[in-house]
């Protein structure tokens, strides 16, 4: 079976998203994206507004989240302490990337 | 159907208890977690050890796996006639299932009642996979077709392998480390639930030439000596085709020449910069003549490159 792939949606800083639309789509309840917010895994695009919402990128974080919860049965602090190192992990892996793109192959 | 020892996978023995099963799961899952580890196969790797924790965690599973019997691993078996009981249905086929399918099931059966017998709307499995793109996809787009073994669900909760192939058109713009999501692209929901979704992670694949950091591209630009003391045009490689660059004189090894908005496409308009990396070159060989007129300059020449060392080796002497 064969499907073809209609509308893509880019997990970055530009689109939007309501908390219950991040609980229906990560699988979290929105109890648990409230805690990943007050430990500052993620953030509302807008902490002063009626409704919050938060960017697509936002689902990457709470889909990581499940799955640590999940995988490795962790308590909310554990999953904080995770989510904080994997994304140090990450952006230290992108400046690593980064240099190395800098250093010449050849001489 | 292929047996597959869970109790191996674990590194158990059959009489581990409770404790011994978790304990060895938590082990093997720090060290090939997707999201912890940089092991080869590690997402294979922990797959395995995931589905055998899930079933050996779980009394009832664990029961129902022990009933099955020991057979070597990968070796084809039949589950005995009365297994199917633990799935609440008669008329079960274990035809064409995975081992980690027949388990699964126990979620459908589990899902087709809740404890007050109504059922209950189950969203469906969300699919991951890894799209591998070219440079030029990446400049350009490009379809790329993904083939996920994924299990699917019929209208009892009972699950198939199945294997689908999906061809997704990737925007230009998409580059490494870049993650996509297809709406209602994943397994089907059970019970009026919603469909799952498809995300798709980025990976481009290394490119003979450039070098990529975000929608930049790097680029080695070798030079001969003479070329970086007098300068030069050069006609460089570029994803748009070749541009010429002007090398301005005395240019150093190391040095970066910038040329604006010749990366990669940024998905939301913009383009990233294209970077070339100055290398000065000397030939490996030379004929006499070319040695000749490298005495001639060396005689000539006032430069000395390691001037800033004179200060230093005056004091060691």
């Amino acid at each position: 079976m064969r499907v073809e792939l209609g509308e893509l949606t880019w997990l970055d800083e530009h689109g939007e998203l309501t908390l219950a639309e991040l609980s229906e789509v990560s699988g979290l309840s929105e109890a648990e994206l409230t805690e990943l917010e007050d430990c500052g895994a993620i953030a509302p695009v807008d902490p002063a507004a009626a409704t919050r919402t938060f960017h697509a990128q936002c689902i990457v974080v709470a889909r990581t989240a499940l799955r640590l919860r999940h995988d490795f049965e962790l308590d909310d602090r554990g999953l904080t302490v995770a989510l904080a190192l994997i994304d140090r992990v990450r952006e230290l892996e992108s400046e690593l990337r980064a240099l190395q793109a800098r250093l010449p192959r050849i001489g | 159907m292929k047996y597959k020892d869970y109790y191996a996978i674990l590194g158990v023995e059959k009489s581990a208890t409770a404790d011994e099963i978790k304990s060895a799961y938590r082990k093997l899952a720090r060290k090939y977690h997707p999201d912890v580890s940089k092991e080869k196969n590690a997402e294979a790797k922990f797959k395995e050890v995931a589905e055998a924790y899930q079933t050996l965690k779980d009394p009832e599973k664990r029961a129902a796996y022990d009933q099955l019997g020991t057979y070597q691993p990968g070796q084809d078996f039949q589950p005995p006639p009365d297994w199917q009981r633990h799935f609440g249905e008669t008329g079960f086929s274990f035809e064409d299932l995975d081992l980690s399918d027949l388990f699964e099931a126990f979620r459908g059966a589990r899902a087709r009642g809740g404890p007050d017998g109504q059922e209950r709307p189950v969203r469906g499995q969300d699919y991951e996979a890894t799209a591998h793109i070219t440079l030029d996809q990446a400049y350009r787009g490009g379809e790329v077709e993904l083939g996920l073994a994924v299990p699917e669900y019929d209208e009892q909760g009972f699950a198939r392998r199945v294997t689908r192939s999906f061809k997704a058109r990737i925007p230009k713009g998409a580059t490494d480390g870049q993650r996509l999501r297809i709406p209602g692209k994943g397994g089907k929901g059970l019970n009026g639930g919603h469909d799952g979704d498809l995300y798709l992670d980025i990976v481009l694949e290394p490119h003979p030439l450039f070098r990529v950091t975000g929608h930049d591209l790097y680029l080695d630009l070798p030079l001969a000596p003479w070329e970086a003391v007098l300068g030069t045009s050069v006609e460089l490689p570029t994803p748009s085709g070749a541009v010429m660059l002007k090398v301005p004189p005395g240019t150093h090894a190391a040095q970066h020449l910038r040329l604006g908005k010749r990366g990669l496409p940024k998905p939301r308009g913009g383009e990233g910069d294209l970077y070339a990396i100055v290398q000065v070159v000397v030939p490996s060989a030379v004929s006499e003549t070319e040695k000749a007129l490298y005495r001639q300059l060396a005689e000539g020449s006032t430069f000395n490159p390691r001037a800033h060392f004179v200060q230093e080796l005056s004091h060691a002497s």
